[in-house]
């Protein structure tokens, strides 16, 4: 891992990017990093394009800025690419990962002449087949952790699993879903 | 032993309020505040701390809850943004005047018109002449470690104290913070014995009555002078502060100033910004440095003249307007503190970050470069000057 690595999420209000830019932010703290995880507020509405951002080093970050300059895009919402530039700024030496069933490089052609790696992870369907409901944001989340490798991917997984039975103590039968589909997702993700 | 965490601006300011365990808390909702009487609702239910939680229905009911809580004797605490904060203003000055050490978590947001959500100081900077101290943060960790400091600040100075953080850059942002253990957090803020109180039976009191013309004049003065006198007790309990939980604080932050020829002047989160643009323009041999101003009430006038003594060219940042049609209050008062220098550096003055404008590093980088511009041509340039907004075209935008 290089001393910072900066994360930009875009989302559609209500999908949950915010949460897994926290949830990504929680995973560096619990292995033992600087994290900084924040959202961008225009006008909150459910459907809106939204913007998130994660800063994570192994020293402090004073920066208290927006990212301009990202070593990782993760888009949760595929229709995003017609609308906003996601890749604006976007380092050639990291990565996209978009929420898609297509294979990635059906999506470069929207991607505005981005060159560097393409992944996509089919989070709709993980979602429903392993939640039974499209939250998009746990599978998103561990992609970005398999691709970045921003945390150890295993360390992710035992973490992850503490923090579901926490935050899940009162509905338990939930956390194997979302176990399933955060190695579901780390297992399909694909690069072109 | 301090806990290593991580919260949000408003869980750390919400967080100290649970260890301080406040009499009162009056809540009223605003963003980007809301969480922190969110926070502090549910702390009050879940126990052990017993706050009496009143919901108003206004922020002028929320002041005047506090002030009718403190004057009885208790803890009053709220918190606040903008709109909330304007709303506020009447008994901000009769708080204030009435001397009761109201503590208030100002979560500083752009002031309606239009109406805008996000970051800058237009709130709390109007409401600077309100006879309130005012503290501003830069990050989560100066939120909390503020708000533990204020109620000592403003109970043994008799004035209310407002501490301010920015907006959704801190209130909204998960960072790493050490949090204190609460036996050591209660133990530091102490309890609160105050000398005089309503319904005290040795000396019962009235708070707030008319004042006449032969009073007025002298309940001014002690104001004033209780505003002077709050710079030692804010170093003093800076000075405790930092023997307890090794933090260090003052009136002012000054961030590689030793020879610095060029410097910025700016408040809360914007100086880490430029914190990281000094290191860089450092790395590039550059003499650059900055003073970030934690306590904007009183104003540090002694210790920024000494801090800016020695520069060639100086910027000050500002996050509020003003519509002086000369600068931005930050940069009145920091002007001002220079006049009496021997040998005063250039001034420039830059409003900036209005309504949640971003800074980045980049465009901080812009304003050390004017500065170096000035220190190579010995012109100051215009004085007065906006960054960040879009320049105007022919189609009106």
């Amino acid at each position: 891992m290089k001393e910072m690595t900066e994360i930009r999420w875009h989302g559609r209000g209500g999908q949950g990017a915010k949460t897994a830019c926290l949830l990504l932010a929680d995973a560096a703290f619990a292995s033992g990093l600087y994290v900084q995880g924040f959202p961008e507020y225009g006008p909150e509405r459910m459907g809106a394009p939204i913007t998130a951002y994660n800063r994570i080093s192994k020293t402090p970050c004073t920066i208290h800025s927006n990212i301009y300059t990202p070593d990782y895009v993760v888009v949760v919402d595929e229709s995003l690419l017609h609308t906003v530039d996601v890749t604006a700024g976007l380092n050639e030496q990291g990565g996209i990962i978009i929420n898609s069933h297509k294979a990635p490089q059906q999506l470069r052609p929207l991607l505005r002449g981005y060159r560097g790696p393409v992944y996509t992870v089919d989070a709709r369907r993980i979602s429903e087949e392993c939640l039974g409901k499209y939250f998009p944001n746990t599978p998103m989340l561990a992609a970005v952790v398999q691709v970045s490798r921003v945390v150890d991917p295993a360390e992710f997984v035992v973490n992850m699993e503490g923090s579901y039975r926490h935050k899940f103590a009162h509905k338990p039968q939930v956390i194997q879903g979302n176990m399933q589909a955060l190695t579901t997702a780390m297992e399909e993700v694909s690069r072109a | 032993m301090s806990i290593r965490n991580r919260l949000s601006g408003n869980e750390a300011v919400a967080w100290a309020m649970r260890q301080i365990n406040p009499d009162v808390f009056a809540a009223f909702p605003i963003t980007p505040s809301t969480e922190i009487p969110q926070y502090l609702a549910q702390f009050a239910a879940d126990g052990p701390g017993d706050p009496e939680f009143v919901t108003v229905e206004s922020e002028h009911s929320a002041m005047s809850t506090c002030l009718g809580a403190q004057a009885a004797g208790a803890r009053a605490v709220t918190a606040t943004s903008s709109a909330g904060l304007a709303y506020m203003y009447e008994m901000l000055y009769v708080t204030a005047s009435a001397r009761q050490p109201v503590t208030l978590a100002v979560v500083n947001r752009a002031l309606t018109g239009p109406i805008n959500i996000n970051n800058d100081h237009s709130d709390s900077m109007g409401a600077r002449d309100a006879g309130w101290i005012q503290v501003y943060a830069e990050n989560n960790q100066e939120a909390y470690d503020n708000f533990l400091q204020a109620m000592r600040i403003g109970e043994k100075a008799r004035l209310p104290i407002m501490t301010c953080q920015d907006g959704f850059i801190t209130s909204h942002a998960v960072e790493n913070i050490l949090l204190e253990e609460d036996e050591a957090v209660k133990a530091f803020v102490g309890e609160y014995e105050p000398e005089n109180y309503l319904l005290k039976k040795e000396n019962p009191l009235a708070v707030g009555p008319y004042d006449t013309c032969p009073f007025y004049m002298e309940h001014k003065v002690q104001q004033a002078h209780a505003m002077l006198a709050a710079r030692d007790i804010i170093l003093e309990v800076a000075a405790d502060f930092e023997k307890t939980f090794g933090r260090k604080y003052g009136m002012l932050e000054e961030y590689r100033m030793e020879d610095a020829e060029a410097a910025l002047v700016l408040i809360g989160s914007t100086a880490g910004t430029a914190k990281a643009c000094v290191d860089r323009l450092r790395q590039r041999g550059r003499k650059v440095g900055l003073v970030k101003v934690r306590v904007f009430r009183p104003f540090p006038a002694r210790e920024l003249a000494q801090a800016l003594g020695h520069c060639g060219a100086v910027a000050v940042l500002d996050k509020s307007e003003g519509f002086s049609g000369c600068g931005g209050p930050l940069f009145a008062e920091t002007r001002s503190a220079c006049y009496d220098l021997p040998q005063r550096p250039r001034l420039i003055n830059v409003v900036y970050g209005l309504g949640g404008r971003d800074c980045a590093v980049e465009d901080i980088e812009t304003v050390y470069n004017r500065l170096q511009r000035i220190l190579e041509t010995g012109q100051t340039g215009e004085l007065y000057t906006h960054m960040g907004q879009r320049e105007a075209t022919d189609d009106g935008v």
